[in-house]
């Protein structure tokens, strides 16, 4: 149905052609998902975007012929071209909440794009629109159907943007990571649906994602890219489960498996980690000297943390929201606490709860001894201040823009007044940048100039020359491509060992939990649902809504 | 959205209430009432029961209550300069004022949103070029100069219309208006076209970036990776959810329009608040000048007000709950 | 370095944009020619002795009747244009500048401490913004003009003029830059890298001024030079409205505004010759802040 070939896609820019795509291939028959999988920059949404005539300017095709049943795609005026988007391609955004025009109906826009490619009446148009959201599982939908956007949750929103993209009856549909933005159970919703879409209407699906497990999970076939080039392509049993390719075989090294703990990941060699040198050394020297007296705990009691619910009345106070209902934990000195939950069910407001940002209504938290004040009431030299530390989630707003590497990395050492000769605080930064890896010269260098992976390492080595005993990361490689993840995920099980730090480990994805943690936590919607220690969780845990997030965990079979 | 409502009527009153007490503090500080109410050959004594009758002797909070509350009965006080009621003053120069702010307001509208649209839609074309050029000269030149250049174009050169005044008025229930007349309109053209100028390049502008945002957002690609005709697409999809924050801007912007009536006013010797605020200014008239500013702000509060409710009829998500 | 900066996208952008360059060049030239106009005037307006009414209105060179010694003519009281719009675009920049220096420094503070501490301080220093907000720009000038007035005797009101009316422009412009300070700095604040020195115990001042302002700077700086150019227009305006600065010491606006008066007569370059150098200086102003919009802001191009 759809065959691709040799396309070649060039971006001018001031430095020459940039060129994004170089020679892919791809076919993809009528009842067929066909995954296209790769890193970062590895090309995947520009192929979708070359396929359906909606390149970003000043991007275009250079090379290649791309074929839809009789139709030469290459061929068409911008306005057949047009004409053919929805009718024949349709494709699924990310972001279900950003993907629906918020001030039309949901009926609205349904007719109005049925009505765009067949000339049918408005009622016609409408029957046809209840009938599918009726069938893709939105209930009611005839009394639904007038209703606007806001008015769906997430996973509903984006039922919405699927029956929008099919009701014209498309041969192809491009599903641009649809599953990313979601939680794990509309994740699998949303998946069963496509797979169901692909065998009972015999839609070409062209699925884009980042992540492994969801093409494990429901494609047929599988191209895995890199650099815009194809690295590998064929049945997904076969790419993934045998692998040919050594980028392929590093991949699939590189993914956290939730059936098993590794000790450590297995990194291409040619990421070969710096060796320290002196100077690294003594870094090292300095940070053990911190930490000599083993690791501290951290104990917290009925914790409960209520925000103020958005105003709809004048005399009436709002209904505050219950961020989190009665939470108490205990992390063992010294040991990894993985967190887990899907988004809304407080695992950052924890996070945020024990550093101090805000405030919590009622509860008590301790670190070793030292109970901890709340929010504004901690002062801003108290010692947990210090002895807390925090890695963030994302590595692009996680460092100053503005400022230099090596005055981010000495920040903590003069705040805390651990090094008062500034000489003295730039080999210790110097040191450290060893420490995790990294080249000691780029310390003059701004964070703009790095990849993600590598402000996380920074981020880490900045946290930890504050000389913590208690670091909390909030989802420290959700931002990050697979193989980076591993590196990061590796370095931060070596420093643990190497300097007894006591975490709490935050994550949605339970195989990262499952690499990383010897306890694991469940939240859900602000409760503790289980603590249970780690791999007694992971083979069977005790409450149901552990049981339900971990089947509906894409499993890699292989 | 009944709070909503209730909330911004609330920050109107309270925007109301500072103006009112800027106003009060101006009159009863900046120079002393009595003084400019007496002449010089009145006694101390009648100066000090004048004082006393006035209430200048009480607590300030209840001077500026009785302030307040003497304003909401439409009792402004007299002119220092003329010792007419300022009420009176002011209700005359209104409809011109309103009348010329209006013509503009328009104007800037329906030339400056299908130009921001243009330019939005054609980013690159040599037209969008050339329009974005002239409007960067059109905010640059001080409304003052427009108002000359305008004058010596079309009424000292050409002499086609006049340069000052209303022209012919027509009294239509107390409200003296230009609107009815062809002399009336010759006379309303110079002075709109003036003020209309400078908003119309700053709604253009505003219209354009709004558009160009929202063109980039993913529920436009989206339709248009569901072959939505671009027709469509650009004036229901995208204009409407332009126009929300568009609308916003313009109500503030009818302050500006209102204030910067004062230049073209004296510019063209209109006949309106602006023309009678910036007399008082040069004569120290200060109850002319606190109350031209309360109308002022009412004004612009009513119009802002105004465009609440149109925010509440565009935007399903004030109108409409979420679900849960 | 010099390298670096030479190849950066800002100044690749400039060095590829003929509007800003020839917008540079002009501001340059005038900034330059106000700041030497001492030295680079042949007679000083403000003193009567180096002009003579013998040399009252005589047109620029090219015209018939014209004296050499006079490129761009001269006005009724025989003073010469060229060195009166110099010693204009020095006082109108002067006060420009200044107006929208103190207009950043207060507005950027309010703003960057509304949007940090957020809640009832943030509230109140919003509404003070709405009050500010209805009444617009010109009218606060005037008002304070007007208020000025009614306080100050007569002489020393003629003295402080120049401080009246910098700080009237001043006080009209602050809450572009309060707005702006704050939508920017409740962004930034919610951005985890202050989120950390937050978390470090960071001094609430270390973490505005020096994690948080230089990450706004990009939209500040747009914001400052459009109201350089708002500052001059309305100091134009006010002055042209007689209640700027008196004829003795005159400004761009006070030249346009003495101007006015030859409208009819044909002594057209008495009006024309500052408008035009107002506007060429005032657009060049504002191309700049464009381009720099366009910078901070590539995907409004």
């Amino acid at each position: 149905m759809l065959d691709v070939q040799g396309l070649t896609v060039k971006f001018p820019s001031r430095h020459g052609d940039f060129t994004a795509i170089e020679d892919v291939s791809i076919r993809v028959a009528p009842g067929e998902i066909h995954g296209l999988v790769g890193e970062s920059g590895a090309g995947k949404s520009t192929i979708g975007a070359a396929i359906i005539g909606l390149l970003q300017p000043p991007g275009y095709v250079a090379a290649g012929t791309m074929t839809l049943g009789d139709t030469d795609l290459r061929k068409l005026t911008p306005d057949q071209a047009h004409e053919m988007r929805g009718d024949r391609i349709s494709m699924i955004f990310q972001d279900p909440q950003t993907s629906l025009n918020p001030l039309m109906t949901i009926e609205d826009q349904l007719i109005e794009t049925i009505q765009a490619h067949f000339d049918v009446s408005t009622s016609k148009a409408r029957k046809r629109a209840v009938d599918l959201l009726e069938e893709i599982g939105i209930k009611d939908a005839a009394s639904r159907i007038g209703a606007y956007p806001h008015q769906f949750s997430g996973g509903m929103r984006q039922r919405v943007v699927i029956a929008l993209a099919l009701c014209t009856d498309p041969e192809l549909i491009i599903a641009d990571e649809p599953t990313t933005a979601l939680d794990v159970a509309v994740q699998s919703q949303v998946l069963d649906l496509i797979r169901r879409l692909a065998d009972t209407r015999g839609i070409g699906f062209i699925l884009i994602t980042h992540d492994i497990g969801v093409i494990a999970q429901i494609t047929d076939n599988v191209t895995v890219l890199r650099g815009g080039r194809v690295m590998e392509t064929g049945p997904t049993a076969q790419v993934l489960g045998a692998p040919d390719h050594p980028y392929t075989r590093a991949l699939m090294a590189a993914v956290p498996r939730l059936d098993r703990k590794l000790d450590r990941f297995l990194v291409p060699a040619d990421d070969a980690p710096v060796v320290p040198d002196a100077r690294g050394v003594d870094a090292e020297a300095w940070l053990l000297d911190g930490v000599q007296e083993g690791g501290l705990g951290l104990q917290v009691r009925d914790l409960t943390v209520r925000f103020a619910g958005t105003r709809t009345s004048l005399f009436r106070k709002p209904e505050p929201y219950v961020a989190l209902d009665d939470v108490s934990l205990h992390v063992r000195p010294g040991s990894v606490m993985g967190l887990v939950g899907e988004s809304g069910s407080g695992k950052s407001t924890l996070a945020k709860a024990i550093s101090g940002l805000i405030s919590p209504a009622s509860g008590t938290m301790q670190l070793g001894d030292t109970d901890l004040p709340y929010g504004k009431a901690r002062g801003r030299a108290h010692p947990s201040r210090r002895l807390i530390q925090m890695v963030f989630q994302d590595p692009y707003s996680s460092l100053n823009a503005r400022h230099r590497i090596g005055d981010i990395l000495a920040e903590p050492l003069a705040l805390y007044g651990l090094e008062t000769d500034k000489a003295r605080r730039r080999a210790l930064a110097i040191g450290m940048l060893e420490l995790v890896e990294m080249d000691p010269g780029v310390i003059d260098r701004y964070p703009h100039q790095f990849s993600g992976g590598q402000r996380q390492r920074i981020a880490v080595a900045r946290a930890l020359l504050a000389r913590p005993r208690f670091l909390i990361c909030d989802e420290p490689t959700s931002a990050l491509d697979v193989s980076i993840q591993a590196q990061v995920l590796n370095l931060l099980k070596d420093l643990q060992a190497k300097f007894n730090l006591t975490i709490l480990f935050i994550s949605h994805n339970l195989a990262v939990v499952r690499q990383m943690a010897d306890d694991v936590a469940v939240l859900q919607s602000g409760r503790l649902v289980e603590t249970k220690t780690s791999e007694p969780f992971f083979q069977a845990p005790d409450a149901e809504y552990s049981q339900t997030l971990l089947s509906l965990t894409p499993a890699m079979p292989y | 959205m009944v709070y909503f409502i209730l909330k911004r009527l609330l920050q109107s009153v309270f925007v109301m209430l500072a103006v009112a007490l800027l106003a009060f503090s101006l009159f009863r500080f900046v120079g002393d009432p009595v003084s400019q109410m007496t002449g010089v050959e009145t006694s101390v004594e009648d100066r000090e029961r004048l004082r006393e009758e006035l209430g200048l002797n009480d607590p300030f909070i209840a001077q500026f209550a009785r302030f307040t509350g003497d304003m909401l009965q439409g009792d402004f006080g007299f002119s220092y300069r003329t010792r007419q009621p300022v009420a009176e003053m002011i209700a005359d120069r209104i409809p011109a004022t309103l009348e010329l702010g209006t013509v503009a307001l328009i104007i800037s509208l329906i030339v400056g949103i299908p130009a921001g649209v243009y330019t939005a839609l054609r980013p690159r074309g040599f037209i969008t070029q050339t329009i974005l050029m002239t409007t960067l000269v059109g905010v640059s030149i001080p409304t003052f100069v427009i108002g000359i250049m305008l004058i010596f174009l079309f009424g000292v050169q050409l002499g086609w219309l006049p340069t000052f005044g209303r022209g012919g008025t027509v009294e239509i229930g107390g409200w003296t208006s230009s609107l009815f007349t062809i002399d009336g309109w010759r006379a309303l053209i110079l002075p709109a076209l003036t003020l209309g100028v400078y908003q119309l390049t700053l709604t253009m502008r505003l219209v354009r970036a709004e558009m160009m945002e929202v063109l980039r957002s993913d529920y436009i690609r989206f339709a248009t990776a569901r072959g939505i005709p671009y027709r469509r697409l650009h004036f229901r999809h995208a204009l409407a959810n332009t126009m929300i924050p568009v609308i916003t801007i313009i109500g503030l912007q009818f302050g500006g329009v209102i204030a910067f009536s004062i230049v073209t006013e004296s510019v063209f010797q209109w006949p309106g608040m602006g023309l009678l605020f910036l007399e008082s200014i040069r004569f120290v008239d200060i109850p002319v000048m606190g109350v031209y500013l309360v109308v002022i702000a009412f004004f612009f509060v009513l119009v802002n007000l105004l465009v609440d409710m149109l925010y509440i009829a565009i935007d399903p998500r004030l109108r409409v709950k979420e679900a849960a | 370095m010099l390298a670096r900066f030479w190849d950066s996208d800002a100044v690749w952008a400039f060095r590829h944009s003929p509007a800003a360059i020839v917008a540079f060049i002009v501001a340059v030239l005038i900034l330059g020619g106000a700041l030497f106009a001492p030295w680079l005037a042949q007679s000083n307006p403000y003193d009567l002795t180096t002009f003579s009414l013998i040399d009252g209105l005589l047109p620029p060179v090219w015209e018939e009747g014209s004296d050499r010694r006079f490129l761009l003519g001269t006005d009724d009281q025989g003073r010469d244009m060229v060195s009166a719009i110099l010693f204009g675009a020095r006082l109108s920049l002067l006060i420009g500048l200044m107006a929208m220096l103190i207009a950043t420094v207060l507005g950027v503070g309010l703003g960057l401490a509304a949007g940090y501490y957020g809640g009832r301080f943030d509230a109140i220093v919003m509404r003070i913004a709405d009050v500010q907000l209805a009444l617009p720009a010109i009218l606060t000038a005037l008002l304070i003009d007007g208020i000025a007035r009614g306080l100050l005797p007569p002489s020393s009101h003629e003295n402080l003029r120049i401080v009246v009316l910098t700080l009237a422009i001043a006080l009209s412009l602050w809450v572009n830059f309060a707005r702006t300070a704050r939508a920017s700095t409740f962004v930034e604040r919610n951005k985890e890298y202050v989120q950390a020195a937050m978390i470090m115990g960071q001094h609430p001042l270390r973490v505005m001024f020096w994690h948080i302002l230089p990450n706004i700077l990009g939209p500040l700086l747009v914001i400052m030079t459009v109201d350089l150019a708002s500052a001059i227009l309305l100091e134009a305006t006010l002055s042209f409205l007689g209640i700027g600065l008196p004829a003795d010491s005159p400004s761009l606006g006070t030249l346009i505004r003495i101007g006015m008066q030859f409208l009819l007569s044909g002594e057209w370059w008495i009006l024309w010759v500052p408008t035009l150098f107002l506007v060429a200086l005032v657009v060049s102003i504002n191309i700049l802040g464009d381009f720099l919009r366009d910078v901070f802001n590539p995907r409004l191009r």
